[in-house]
Parts: structure tokens; C-alpha cells; sequence
């Protein structure tokens, strides 16, 4: 099985030779999920910092429900936003199934349960140390919360990077929502399902190996950049 | 602060960036064809759409699913033209006011490929009821597509003509994939199993391994190609005019000497067979 050093090989070359064809998959790619997860973040850490903030009735069911989404399936979450697009759907008239911003919206909602329920735990844990403090400057709710936000930034920007690894990964949304659409809607993980489909392994292995190396990219980007401020806040 | 400023900036920024594409795509003269994965995978589009973009400058893109799903996604009105291999399902589309007209663009055949061990004894055996039989009887395994695809729709007809009740071996011999036709030859090449593909997905197909024609050239195996706009009185989005200069072109002199020239490895992998349009 000289596959997988023939996969490195593939890999490098692409990625050398400037493809251009790669690079526009790639670029898509990350247009969608970091989309997705900024959307998500917006909503999720509102969500999130609300439940930890606000007594309402319901609240605890809705935990239990977030904690519950973020297992959803990405198959399940892409025939849902099908069905709600489709041209026979109730926002078909927008005409937004295969573009981009339908794959968009798929992973939004699949990472967004995923992104308020783990800034939940985060802003849990921060609230608790900061009981007394509130109490004692009797601050209200709104800005309770957006103390919370800010002072929890940095797990927070954690809880972001794993939303991204969650839609930069998954395929089964995506491929049905976006129709996997040469130089329209193909990405990453549905240009590898492709290439397995035609039987071409050493390139699609070729392309998971290039996603890996993204993901570890961005990671990394983001772990210098939240080092680097932290250095300042504490130095 | 200035973190939240920035960061609904960025937010803003990238709604933009997302949006973009759909206000260009929108601005070019573009229509969505909903085929099958035998099309795709074969490479015909890639090499017949470049052409015709060039001639009428229309983009063309694909969603490749199966057939089955085709025809449910036109249904819905999710694309302006259909590009399938289900001649009696294409007529019922057409016959329930989904569809415009249907025309005959290409044709090839499906094959049963299997390990080359061959344990059922088909080589050689060009009577594909013949073939099924002894694949049923030595109890080997058989890869179907269990996805109501063309193929599918195919090979279930074919066990029907032989007398064989294949549901009552499902999950013993007869495994179904639920997928494409590529994975479903990258399960019978992985468990070498028999399994019913079209020729054209057949030779593009890169990871055979074990795998080989085995019974081929019955006239049953015939695999028709079927054109058809979606109806645009049923949904009003239909771009029936780009949809009829696509049709046009794919049953006219030039499409169909496209189609022809398309070879992959030497063979010739579609042949053209589309009647004389009748405006």
C-alpha cells in the first residue's frame, strides 16, 4: 500500500505548484466555516452568558437541550436547511440552496448549540468566582453578562476553535445544502468524499492531509495571538 | 471594548465576503443541472461544459446525486434541468407535469464486475439473467446500490426478470451500500463482491484492485440517457430559456459530437443517440 507516502507526495505538490483549482477549494472552505463560526459565536456566547446570568423557568431544560445539540448530525442538520430552502420550501424563494451562504447557515446551525452550551460551562465556572464581586457592586443583569463576556474571552475564544473544527470537518451538511458544485460550492471535505467516489484514494488523501495542515494552522494562529495578549494583560 | 468594535466589524466583513458570490453568480447567465454521480464521476461534464460554456457563454453546475434523489430534487424544483438514466421514472416525471419533454441524449451499458477469482463461475456468461442466477445460487457477495439510482432501479428490475427475491438476502450475501456508484465499487473491491455499475463509471473508476468485467453485452444491459427541462409553469424560476439552449445544444449536432469525443484511456466511455430535436 504505497498510498499514503504517494498521498504526501500528491500533497506537497499541490500545495507547491500554486494549484489554483486547491487554492479556491481551500479559500471557500474557510470563507464557510469561519462565517459560520463568527455567526455562531455572536449567538452562542449571548446564549451562553445568558443562561449563566438569568434564573428564568425553562432555563435548565434549555441546558439539557444544548448539551443535547451539540451531537447533532450533520446529515440531519443539511436535509433541515434543505428542506427550509428548497424552491418548494418555505424560504425558497430567496433562492439560496446551493450557494455558499445555504452552507453557511448549515454549519451555523450545527456548531451554534455546540458553541452556547460550552461557553455555558466556561461562563459557569467564571460566575462562580465572581458571585461576591457582583454582589457587591450590585451590578445588573446586561451588565453582568457582559462582564462575564469579556473577562472569559480567552476560554471563549476556545470554545470558538472548537465550533470551527466542527464545521471545517463535516460533510454530510454541506454536500447536501451546498450540492458540492464545481468552482461554486466545493470544499474541502466534499472534494475528498469526490475523489474517494472516483476511487482517486492517494488524492483524496492527498487533499485530507491538506485540511489537517489548515486546521492545525489556524490553531495555531489563534493560540499565538491569545498568548500574546494575555502576556500583555498580565506581564 | 475596542475587542467588540472589531469583532462586529470582522462579523460584517465576513457576511459580506460571504454574499458575494451569489450577487456574481446571479449577474452571469448560469443554470443547475441535477444529474447523476455516472456523469460526474466519469469526467463527461468536464470535458463537454467547458465546450459549451465557450459556444453560449452559459455556465453550467452540476449537482451529481443519484437518480433517485434527481428526480426528487427537480420535484422540488431545486435546478432548471435534469440529466438522468431512468427512462420509465423520467416518464412518469414528465407524465406528472414535473417535467417539459424528455429526450434520449446518450446510451452505454452496465456491467457486472466481481473478484477475479470469480467463486459463482460467471466469466464468459453474457445471459446477465443467467449471470444473476449463479450469483444467487453459490451465495456470494453482491454489492448493490440500495439508493434508488438509476443503477439501482436497474439492477432491482434485472433480479425481478431473474425471479430472485433479493430482500430476503439482504444483509447476508446481498449487501446494499446506500451510496454512490464510486463507493459502492470501493465496497466490492474492499470485500470483493460482485456488483451491477455502467461502463463509463467502470473505467474511470481508479481503485479496481482485485476487481474485473465479468459478464457483459446482454442487450438488457442497456443504459439510456434522458434530458428533460423542469417544468416552469410549476415553478415560476425555472431559466427555461437558458434550460432550453442547454438541452439544445446536448441533442444537436454539436453536443452530441461533444459527447462522442469524449475518451478516457482509448475508449470512448457515452455514445449519442439523441433523435432530430422537433422545435
Amino acid at each position: 500500500m504505497g498510498d499514503f507516502s504517494q498521498a504526501f507526495q500528491i500533497a506537497f505538490n499541490l500545495l507547491w505548484s500554486m494549484d489554483v483549482e486547491l487554492y479556491s477549494i481551500v479559500y471557500l472552505s474557510l470563507k464557510v466555516s469561519i462565517s459560520a463560526v463568527l455567526i455562531s459565536c455572536a449567538l452562542g456566547f449571548l446564549i451562553g452568558a445568558a443562561l449563566t446570568v438569568f434564573r428564568f423557568p425553562g432555563r435548565r431544560v434549555l441546558l439539557i437541550l444544548f448539551n443535547a445539540l451539540m451531537g447533532l448530525p450533520p446529515v440531519v442538520v443539511g436535509l433541515m436547511v434543505y428542506m427550509v430552502l428548497s424552491r418548494s420550501g418555505p424560504l425558497g424563494v430567496l433562492g439560496l440552496l446551493y450557494t455558499p451562504t445555504a452552507m453557511i447557515i448549515a454549519q451555523t446551525v450545527l456548531i451554534t448549540p455546540l458553541v452556547a452550551a460550552l461557553s455555558a460551562q466556561v461562563l459557569q465556572e467564571l460566575h462562580h468566582e465572581y458571585d461576591e464581586f457582583f454582589r457587591s457592586l450590585q451590578l445588573s443583569g446586561r451588565e453582568k453578562l457582559m462582564t462575564l463576556l469579556w473577562e472569559g474571552r480567552f476560554g471563549l475564544v476556545t470554545v470558538g476553535l472548537a465550533g470551527f473544527g466542527r464545521a471545517i470537518s463535516e460533510v454530510g451538511a454541506v454536500m447536501i445544502v451546498g450540492g458540492n458544485i464545481n468552482h461554486v460550492t466545493r470544499i474541502m471535505t466534499t472534494a475528498i468524499a469526490l475523489e474517494t467516489s472516483k476511487g482517486t484514494l492517494s488524492l483524496a488523501l492527498a487533499l485530507g492531509i491538506i485540511l489537517i495542515a489548515i486546521s492545525l494552522l489556524v490553531n495555531t494562529s489563534v493560540a499565538l495571538v491569545r498568548s500574546k495578549a494575555k502576556e500583555a494583560i498580565y506581564a | 471594548m475596542n475587542m467588540r468594535i472589531l469583532g462586529f466589524a470582522s462579523i460584517i466583513v465576513w457576511a459580506c465576503l460571504a454574499l458575494m458570490p451569489v450577487a456574481y453568480a446571479g449577474a452571469q447567465k448560469s443554470i443547475i443541472v441535477q444529474s447523476t454521480t455516472s456523469t460526474q464521476n466519469s469526467g463527461l461534464f468536464d470535458f463537454i461544459l467547458p465546450l459549451f460554456k465557450k459556444q453560449t457563454g452559459i455556465t453550467v453546475n452540476v449537482v451529481a446525486v443519484g437518480t433517485g434523489q434527481a428526480l426528487k430534487n427537480g420535484r422540488n424544483g431545486d435546478g432548471d434541468v435534469l440529466l438522468v438514466h431512468a427512462k420509465s421514472a423520467e416518464e412518469k416525471f414528465v407524465a406528472d407535469g414535473y417535467g417539459v419533454k424528455r429526450f434520449d441524449v446518450m446510451y452505454n451499458d452496465f456491467v457486472i464486475v466481481g473478484p477475479r477469482e470469480d467463486p459463482a463461475k460467471l466469466a464468459g456468461e453474457r445471459d446477465i439473467i443467467a449471470a444473476l442466477g449463479k450469483i444467487a445460487s453459490a451465495k456470494t457477495a453482491f454489492a448493490s446500490r440500495g439508493d434508488d439510482s438509476g443503477t439501482n432501479k436497474k439492477e432491482r428490475e434485472l433480479w425481478k426478470m431473474a425471479g430472485i427475491d433479493v430482500a430476503k438476502s439482504s444483509g447476508r450475501w446481498y449487501r446494499e451500500t446506500g451510496s454512490g456508484m464510486g463507493a459502492t465499487l470501493n465496497l466490492a473491491s474492499g470485500m470483493n463482491a460482485y456488483t451491477l455499475t455502467d461502463r463509463a463509471t467502470w473505467i474511470a473508476f481508479q481503485n479496481k484492485g482485485k476487481l474485473k468485467i465479468l459478464s457483459e453485452g446482454d442487450k438488457r444491459l442497456f443504459n439510456q440517457y434522458g434530458v428533460m427541462l423542469i417544468n416552469p409553469q410549476r415553478h415560476k424560476h425555472v431559466k427555461s430559456l437558458l434550460g432550453q439552449d442547454f438541452i439544445g445544444w446536448l441533442t444537436g449536432a454539436k453536443g452530441q459530437a461533444a459527447i462522442a469525443s469524449y475518451k478516457l484511456k482509448g475508449k470512448q466511455l457515452f455514445f449519442p443517440n439523441a433523435q432530430k430535436m422537433t422545435h
